[in-house]
């Protein structure tokens, strides 16, 4: 099932004549109403006349998440507030999220490329869809709630939390789609063993996404729950989930290449790379209106791949994640980096004591523990001081991440002899 | 009054308590009384020892948490009742015990305690008529 044939199955010569098309009004629109992209342009020589078409795209600066922290919280925004029909946010490293508006024009686009990810997964307007990503400034809810809605199907917006309840009535309603990370239909899987409900449930599709995973993972999904699980892609600041995501033949995520100009470029150099050879991720965001993007790095490691797919679509490809050209991590479907933590430990006063991050995944759930040493200005020879000590600094770091996490108080140096000094995380979930 | 305590954080692995009295072997330091309070991650080592300031620096130098902590060692008498002394004193003051254990050797005969007002305490135990070791009692 294809959703828009004409869109995702246009010859290569079509779809760059419209990326052209749609570039060129891009840089004139940013050029004269971003003066984040104006100055910058303005900086290396460029005017918009400049840009004729996709083949001058590598004239084009890079865009950072450091730019949309610098202009917190609407300097990148292209339009003035009254056309911005909504926010949503993520988590940023210092404290201040990454904000991200959206027009009117830019949710239908957003619905529109999320329901053609719905149709990769064989779902249609006939399937009751449960979409269990946390609703609310993350994008998972909302983005696949539109999406799902807009292709037609019956949305049941379960959010996160309560999974015996999601299976019950997964059960009752004869629910034949789920949206949620992978770790979470894992959990749920166990659990629909658990109650003992496996022959009830009529689950054909899932889209998991928001997390990386393994191809391991899949196969272990499908053949708990008996269904297809899809990978689908996709990053807040270049849209929300359904950037990419992919079909029946599971040979990459196909982008939705209309609207996101998909390049790889070497991580060091910055030079493009051809296709299959791996490096960084880079978008530009053809028609987004709220808060276009010019050649945004995304930090995520890929290859991509412009030969047709079996299916039938055109689009390119991108292969499953390979890791990440900074130290972000994604846990239950949140960002986190190393440097969260670090201030987070810093406000328990003056200096940051040797703390390691070790991230896991334990009944298919993320956990984060968080091993600090015991320095002399922590020292309490009682251990209901240290226990308080323990609960103040899980606080501390909750406060700053937005994550359950588990303190650990470790014996001095201990972390320094086993791991080195500068190295402060350890994910066990890196399981290929 | 008071008498110095040592205390070490260890985490629960396998022979870090074996490497704690090691260290104190080896620096000829006689430990006159030791207890351990433990939760399910860590234990916290508690001692009276010979020379409280020498066995601090050389755990620390072997990388250990180690912190000299004031203590009171109560001394008490080998016979009935000395025990609900100590309690009734620190009870009658509306003083809290954190924790205590008891120290026995050859000449010295004491309860370490380590009470939520250290000073509050002394007083009321010498007050209550009961003796305290001094640190210097304590070492050799």
């Amino acid at each position: 099932m294809i959703w828009n044939e004409t869109k995702e199955c246009m010859s290569r010569d079509e779809m760059a004549n419209l990326q052209s098309a749609r570039l060129v009004k891009l840089v004139d629109r940013v050029y004269h109403n971003v003066e984040f992209y104006r100055k910058k342009m303005q900086k290396v020589g460029l005017e918009p006349g400049d840009i004729r078409g996709i083949e001058d795209l590598e004239r084009l600066p890079f865009t950072t998440k450091d730019d949309l922290r610098d202009t917190y919280p609407f300097g990148m925004f292209a339009v003035p507030n009254s056309q911005i029909t909504r926010i949503h946010a993520s988590s940023g490293t210092t404290g201040k999220a990454t904000v991200v508006g959206y027009t009117r024009k830019d949710i239908d686009v957003w619905s529109e490329c999320v329901a053609r990810c719905i149709s990769m997964a064989g779902l249609g307007k006939n399937d009751i869809i449960q979409v269990a990503y946390g609703y609310g400034l993350f994008t998972g809810g909302l983005g696949a709630h539109y999406g799902a809605e807009k292709m037609g199907a019956t949305v049941v917006p379960m959010s996160t939390g309560n999974t015996k309840k999601l299976v019950t009535m997964m059960v009752d309603f004869g629910v034949t789609g789920i949206m949620c990370t992978p770790s979470y239909l894992l959990h749920i899987a166990e659990t629909i063993e658990e109650m003992g409900v496996k022959d009830k449930i009529k689950l054909k599709a899932s889209l998991n996404g928001a997390e990386p995973w393994t191809e391991n993972m899949r196969t272990s999904i499908e053949q708990k729950l008996g269904i297809h699980a899809h990978d689908i892609y996709g990053l807040s600041e270049v849209m929300g989930p359904g950037v990419a995501a992919d079909c029946e033949y599971h040979k990459g995520l196909h982008i939705h290449e209309d609207h996101f100009l998909p390049e790889i470029v070497d991580e060091h150099t910055l030079k493009p790379l051809r296709d299959g050879m791996t490096g960084e991720l880079v978008f530009s965001t053809l028609t987004k209106e709220g808060i276009p993007l010019i050649r945004y790095r995304t930090k995520d490691l890929t290859s991509i791949d412009h030969s047709p797919c079996d299916c039938g679509r055109t689009t390119a490809r991108i292969a499953r994640f390979k890791g990440r050209s900074d130290d972000m991590l994604i846990i239950r479907g949140v960002n986190v980096f190393p440097s969260q933590i670090e201030a987070a430990l810093l406000e328990m006063g003056g200096t940051t004591p040797h703390y390691l991050m070790i991230v896991d995944r334990v009944n298919n759930l993320d956990t984060l523990e968080v091993h600090v040493e015991v320095e002399e200005r922590f020292f309490s020879d009682e251990i209901r001081e240290l226990e308080n000590l323990t609960g103040k600094i899980a606080h501390v770091i909750q406060q700053a991440i937005g994550l359950a996490v588990k303190v650990k108080l470790v014996e001095p140096k201990g972390l320094e002899r086993s791991m080195g000094k500068s190295k402060h995380v350890i994910d066990k979930r890196k399981m290929e | 009054m008071f008498v110095k305590q040592l205390s070490v954080f260890i985490e629960n692995r396998e022979g870090r308590l074996e490497q704690v009295t090691e260290v104190l072997k080896e620096e000829g330091i006689n430990i006159l009384s030791l207890s351990m309070a433990d939760t399910t991650e860590y234990g916290m080592l508690r001692m009276v020892v010979s020379d409280p300031e020498k066995s601090k620096d050389a755990l620390r130098n072997k990388g250990f948490s180690a912190m000299l902590t004031d203590v009171l060692a109560v001394k008490l008498e080998d016979k009935v009742g000395e025990m609900h002394k100590m309690t009734h004193i620190l009870c009658s003051q509306g003083l809290n015990i954190e924790y205590m254990y008891a120290l026995a050797s050859e000449n010295r005969r004491a309860m370490i305690v380590k009470v939520s007002d250290g000073i509050a305490a002394a007083k009321a135990i010498q007050d209550g008529g009961l003796e305290l070791y001094s640190n210097e009692e304590m070492c050799w």
